[in-house]
């Protein structure tokens, strides 16, 4: 380029006017992102710390308390434990089953085969769904007796549960709901499957190794650090459950014996609704710890499983 | 699972001997069995989505009927009108549309901007800075939630729209990522030529590489668009004026006031869903590069 000409004296001087300039520079293309996270998540974060020990109500109030709200809300709150059972119930079935479920349509999707494409996008469509509009049309396919679920069990004479309607079936129902959309994982998966050398199954094959010996023993290991992020993600994401709930349960009432209350409904009504906020941004910070542990947990247990190439 | 990646011409170099046949059937077999899954699951993923437009088109008489039919006997279009005029369905529309131009616009500019510094400019404390971008992602929405409400009704922005629009400009920890993995493929020479050439790096960022980072602004366009459009909780908490409500707010509230007029409730839930469906089969490439977390290799 241009600067072949100029000698490497001059361009080592110059090189270090440049960095220190370059040094404002990066600074002002950065510094959007600096402000959104002083502005919008250091600064919220911690004022939450900070009003979780207030009894806090928007208007004037704002004493400290000590640990009042959380004394409050282990030895008192009922709904604060049903609600984090609930959560728990949701994360520990519905982060499992995506993964499988996305990995399994991956590798079905994986293969040389007229019209893969068009099974693709199939498989993908119902991801990128999202919002009111899908919640109302589960509520309609999960219908007792006009819904198409239980319309096609009934074909097979089984009698389908009332779902969103009886409190065992409620999270089981919600759970189903995620699984429709798990084509978001699964192209995650299926990127990473195409990049897996062919050498490797061609000669496992003539090895004589079975189909399911080449999942376990190729397939498998190269995926790991996708499911890896997959289930850091999906673990935040799935505690984050809050609006296909509040939807479905008329505007957050928690449906039937509270078996939809998770805990940011939880969180939201006494924030929003009792504008008990002291107390909210206390269980904020309880969800805050819970993730951070769990996030921990996952990157501790990470060199046992996870394989990197 | 069955899996097919091997190539043919690798089988028929081996001599042709009675388990080679054996397995060649075996794998026709394979190839079938692929097929009848691949149809089946296709089926289940879909069928809801086409449930809810039969439905959407069914008079009220067969809504009520049991047991429900699949195939509508008779097409009522009128549910459609009937409604688009349940709820002001255009001026939500065009409520939800303002935001949404804001905030791609937002995402967009931001974004591109901010990993420009990330990826192309070096400066001390650049890799610390990048963790945090990272780290941010860690952080559920609801952690901070509440204290952006106090501090959004502090500055006085409750009902009005700027607590949507307003943090987008401000760049988002994964379309940041996205950005620099694309910045990383593009040559660094082009950007020293230029500044020998006397261009600074706002000129470098807005005439070199908006042009040349194009696919990638359009994925973080699109999602962006995707989110805004499909916003339910940004709203919720923000928007109490019915005058200002957004589509997914609108929706909402429909479903509360008309609980089982399926018909309505899933012409409303269509409607709503089309401008994502279109996107989705306009521009699925961007769609499935937006999830690619290794892309935006192909400059």
């Amino acid at each position: 380029m241009a600067t072949t000409s100029t000698s490497k004296q001059n361009k080592k001087k110059r090189w270090t006017k440049k960095q220190k300039k370059d040094a404002w520079w990066g600074l002002l293309f950065v510094s959007p992102f600096i402000i959104g996270f002083l502005i919008f998540m250091l600064g919220p974060m911690l004022f939450s710390f900070i009003g979780s020990f207030t009894n806090y109500n928007l208007t004037s109030r704002m004493e400290f308390i000590g640990l009042a709200n959380f004394k409050r809300m282990f030895t008192q709150d009922e709904l604060f434990w049903k609600s984090l059972y609930n959560t728990a119930y949701y994360v520990i079935l519905n982060v499992p089953l995506t993964a499988v479920g996305s990995v399994l349509l991956a590798v079905l999707l994986n293969q040389r085969m007229r019209g893969i494409s068009i099974f693709r996008t199939i498989f993908y469509l119902p991801a990128i769904l999202s919002g009111v509009a899908v919640y109302v049309l589960w509520m309609q396919l999960l219908s007792p007796t006009s819904g198409l679920i239980n319309t096609v069990l009934s074909w097979f004479n089984i009698q389908g549960p009332a779902w969103l309607f009886d409190p065992v079936w409620t999270k089981p129902a919600l759970i189903l709901m995620k699984l429709w959309s798990v084509g978001g994982a699964m192209l995650l998966y299926l990127a990473t499957l195409q990049n897996v050398p062919k050498q490797l199954y061609e000669s496992a094959e003539i090895d004589g190794a079975s189909s399911f010996k080449r999942f376990y023993h190729i397939t498998l290991p190269m995926i790991t650090p996708i499911i890896f992020y997959d289930v850091i993600t999906s673990t935040i994401g799935a505690f984050q459950i809050f609006q296909e709930a509040y939807v479905m349960t008329d505007s957050g009432k928690g449906g039937p014996a509270n078996s939809l209350l998770f805990y940011n409904l939880h969180m939201w009504n006494k924030a929003f609704v009792a504008f008990d906020m002291g107390y909210a941004m206390a269980m904020s910070m309880i969800l805050f710890i819970i993730v951070l542990v769990l996030t921990f947990v996952n990157l501790k247990l990470a060199p046992r499983w996870v394989h990197y190439s | 699972m069955v899996e097919t990646t091997s190539s043919v011409t690798k089988a028929e170099s081996t001599p042709k001997t009675k388990h080679f046949k054996s397995r060649k059937r075996q794998k026709k077999i394979g190839k079938i069995i692929t097929y009848i899954l691949l149809i089946a699951i296709s089926i289940i993923l879909i069928s809801p989505l086409l449930w809810m437009v039969f439905t959407s088109l069914k008079p009220m008489n067969e809504i009520v009927k049991y047991p429900p039919t699949f195939f509508p006997e008779s097409i009522e279009w009128s549910n459609y009108t009937t409604t688009v005029n349940a709820f002001p369905f255009f001026h939500y529309m065009k409520n939800t549309l303002f935001i949404t131009f804001f905030v791609v616009l937002g995402n967009v500019v931001s974004n591109s901007f901010i990993a420009y510094g990330f990826a192309k400019i070096s400066f001390p404390g650049k890799n610390v800075l990048f963790s945090l971008v990272l780290a941010t992602m860690m952080v559920p929405g609801f952690v901070t939630m509440i204290p952006q409400y106090i501090l959004f009704t502090k500055l006085g922005w409750v009902g009005t729209y700027l607590p949507l629009i307003v943090p987008s400009f401000f760049g988002s920890a994964f379309n940041i990522f996205l950005m620099r993995q694309f910045y990383m493929s593009i040559n660094n020479e082009l950007i020293e030529a230029a500044q020998i050439d006397g261009a600074n790096h706002i000129y470098i960022w807005s005439h070199l590489m908006i042009p040349l980072t194009k696919p990638a602004l359009i994925t973080i366009g699109i999602q962006s668009f995707n989110g805004a459009w499909n916003d339910f909780l940004g709203p919720l908490l923000y928007i109490h004026d019915e005058d200002m409500y957004t589509l997914q707010i609108g929706l909402q509230t429909f479903q509360n006031q008309s609980t089982t007029q399926w018909n309505y409730l899933m012409a409303g839930a269509t409607l709503v869903m089309i401008p994502t469906v279109l996107l989705f089969f306009f521009a699925q490439k961007y769609f499935i590069e937006g999830m690619d977390l290794t892309g935006g290799s192909k400059g």
